[in-house]
């Protein structure tokens, strides 16, 4: 499961990386809203936001691209926009989520939104056709994990580190025991992010989670795309990666 | 924008807020990632139980005293009285706590909360550096290591500052992105609490952020009002009829009201950083011009474009230089118990230069946002009224960039 940050370097690479993706045969697709102030994410991720606004990216501009995707594209798999509640309470969150279900959004990750404040969003999503996915921390006691789980929809997203999105080399030994217990706690699928970048790492998860999220991985190719063959490069070396990541989830 | 998505009616202010899930009136709350939340839950916990707790009290109170000099004078400003025509202005002296500003109440308060919840690190963000030199210097007094983040703008506009940092001890990690002000400082020490939050504590320096450090800040400062309401009854027997205090964040502000928030007869005001215009990028009036929004991990009033992303901000003063504010001035400005203005930079840096004249006395540029309104409100009052300003710092630290702009080598 790649996630890219939408109009970094333009919408219309989003849009060639997304179809690159698609074909594939990644399970799903995360799209982020660039935003000013992201504070679960690392350099890689920050930088990209960074960039993308600095072209004066509005949030419509990314709806109408992904409503143009999805309308003309048959073999998407589905797009779940990764957005910061700052952005949706600006737009209006009943607003928001008619805009996305519009544009084909299957669900939102609202990373700033954890259980306790989710209820109403929850409430207003329950009505929509979208999901809303929720995180669960390393630093998420039992307690709080039922909580997360009554407004959970879609899949779990399961970070793996304390800390902020970006590659790592390990990944802490105490996951797998959080996610067998969570596996005895939820159908949800559970997929685990942050800090994911290798095959390998698919490998090391394979018996207690049911997918990957890679971000940073993938979107520092983007960094130095500035005309048509360093593109060219950057997607290619996108689809390189995603080649090996689907190979080794879909290994059994 | 108004939106009926977290609002709930507001009444007639009261000081019985937050609620226990942060809210002030709609405000506050705890919009962070989720790796935050476990660590929020326990610092509530930890935080109720410390003020509970007579022993916490009198450790903190003993070092206000003994260590900061609490409690500082509340000073009838004569000449600046005489030069406004008007009502009485006394100035609370947080000038003259140890380091200079009233940042220390509120740093000495949860380092001590940091041993006793057997944090072994501290981190803070700094936009002035006043907030970085309080935490440094409870950190170096408690023999905690301590990594203070602050934004290269500031870095070059507070160097002093920055060298009394590293005196003492503390690692100054300067932030490149974004603006390199306050606001993104904060972004950085939010995110290096994501990695170490299991040994480390946050001290934030102002009244923002997720619950409870909005409420836990406020108590902390909440010392300059109890102490300014006290002496104000002293000197003159009766209540004050104005208290005004310069908003950034909000802390010496929200310090200051706090304890006058239930007499209703008290007018306050909130002076907040009018830089160079109205336009945006051009001032950090969050209040004045903003609207409803959430940035830093709580819902308060926040400067931001139509798509949610936050504004540039501008003001001359860095400790003000805040595109957010504290819920609890959201909460105060809604039901309307304070009034919030604004002063231009031209303003402030004119009542610096009036208050060093008048009485002797250097304000820090943030404070003087408090003084050049606290002159023009007395000024509109009789004499037999009294206003107090709180003078939250002091303006050594200033005198740099002073120079700099009115172009005189130092």
């Amino acid at each position: 499961m790649p996630f890219i940050a939408a109009g970094d370097p333009d919408l219309e690479t989003t849009v060639e990386v997304i179809r690159e993706l698609a074909e594939a045969g990644v399970d799903l697709i995360e799209v982020g809203f660039p935003y000013s102030d992201p504070i679960a994410d690392g350099p890689v991720i920050q930088a990209s936001y960074t960039r993308a606004l600095g072209k004066g990216l509005k949030v419509e501009q990314i709806f109408d691209t992904v409503k143009t995707l999805t309308s003309t594209h048959e073999n998407l798999p589905p797009l779940v926009g990764m957005v910061a509640f700052a952005i949706i309470f600006r737009i209006g969150p009943e607003a928001f989520i008619k805009k996305a279900e519009e544009a084909g959004f299957s669900g939102l990750i609202v990373p700033d939104l954890p259980g306790d404040e989710a209820d109403e969003f929850a409430e207003l999503i329950k009505q929509s056709s979208l999901d809303l996915v929720q995180l669960i921390a390393p630093t998420t006691p039992e307690k709080r994990v039922e909580k997360i789980l009554n407004t959970a929809s879609g899949f779990l997203y399961c970070i793996s580190v304390a800390g902020i999105t970006g590659a790592r080399d390990e990944l802490p030994a105490e996951l797998n025991d959080q996610l067998r217990d969570l596996r005895s706690k939820t159908d949800l699928p559970l997929a685990v992010g942050f800090g994911i970048s290798k095959p390998e790492q698919v490998d090391i998860l394979r018996d207690v989670a049911d997918g990957v999220i890679v971000g940073s991985a993938i979107v520092r190719h983007l960094e130095d795309v500035s005309d048509d063959a360093s593109k060219a490069s950057a997607i290619e070396a996108i689809r390189e990666l995603a080649d090996g990541m689907v190979a080794a989830t879909h290994r059994s | 924008m108004s939106s009926p998505f977290l609002s709930s009616p507001h009444t007639v202010a009261t000081s019985q807020v937050p609620d226990e899930r942060g809210r002030f009136g709609e405000f506050g709350r705890r919009f962070v990632p989720e790796t935050l939340m476990h660590a929020l839950e326990d610092l509530t916990e930890h935080y109720a139980k410390a003020k509970a707790d007579a022993e916490f009290q009198m450790q903190l109170e003993e070092l206000l005293r003994e260590y900061v000099g609490r409690p500082n004078p509340l000073y009838f400003a004569e000449r600046l009285t005489e030069h406004a025509g008007g009502a009485k202005i006394y100035l609370k002296r947080e000038d003259l706590n140890h380091t200079g500003a009233h940042k220390i109440n509120n740093a000495l308060g949860q380092a001590l909360l940091t041993i006793r919840m057997g944090k072994k690190r501290v981190i803070a963000e700094t936009g002035a550096g006043q907030h970085g030199v309080a935490t440094a210097t409870a950190c170096a007094r408690f023999g905690l290591p301590c990594v203070v983040y602050m934004g290269e703008e500031d870095i070059r506009r507070q160097k002093l500052n920055v060298f009394n940092m590293k005196l003492m001890g503390a690692e100054v990690r300067p932030v490149t992105s974004g603006s390199r002000t306050l606001r993104d400082a904060i972004n950085e020490a939010m995110r290096d609490w994501m990695s170490s939050v299991n040994d480390t504590h946050y001290i934030i320096g102002s009244v923002v952020g997720p619950h409870p450090f909005p409420m836990m800040v406020r108590d902390f400062q909440s010392i300059i009002g109890r102490e300014a309401r006290l002496q104000v009854l002293e000197h003159t027997g009766s209540l004050p009829n104005e208290v005004i205090a310069c908003v950034g964040g909000g802390s010496n502000s929200a310090g200051m009201f706090y304890p006058f928030v239930d007499d209703q007869d008290v007018a306050l005001t909130g002076v907040e950083p009018g830089g160079k215009g109205s336009g945006p990028g051009e001032h950090a009036s969050t209040l004045v011009h903003g609207e409803k929004g959430v940035l830093h991990g709580s819902y308060s009033y926040v400067l931001q474009d139509q798509s949610g992303q936050t504004s540039d901000v501008h003001s001359i003063s860095a400790g003000l230089d805040y595109p957010g504010v504290g819920p609890e001035h959201s909460y105060w400005k809604e039901t309307g118990r304070v009034n919030y203005v604004n002063c231009s930079d031209d303003d402030a840096l004119e009542a610096f230069q009036l208050l060093a004249r008048t009485e002797g006395i250097l304000p820090a540029l943030e404070s003087s946002h408090a003084i050049a309104h606290g002159v023009k409100a007395a000024g509109k009052r009789s004499k037999d009224e009294v206003v107090i300003v709180c003078l939250s710092g002091r303006g050594d630290k200033d005198v740099y960039e002073l120079a700099r702009i009115l172009g005189k080598d130092i």
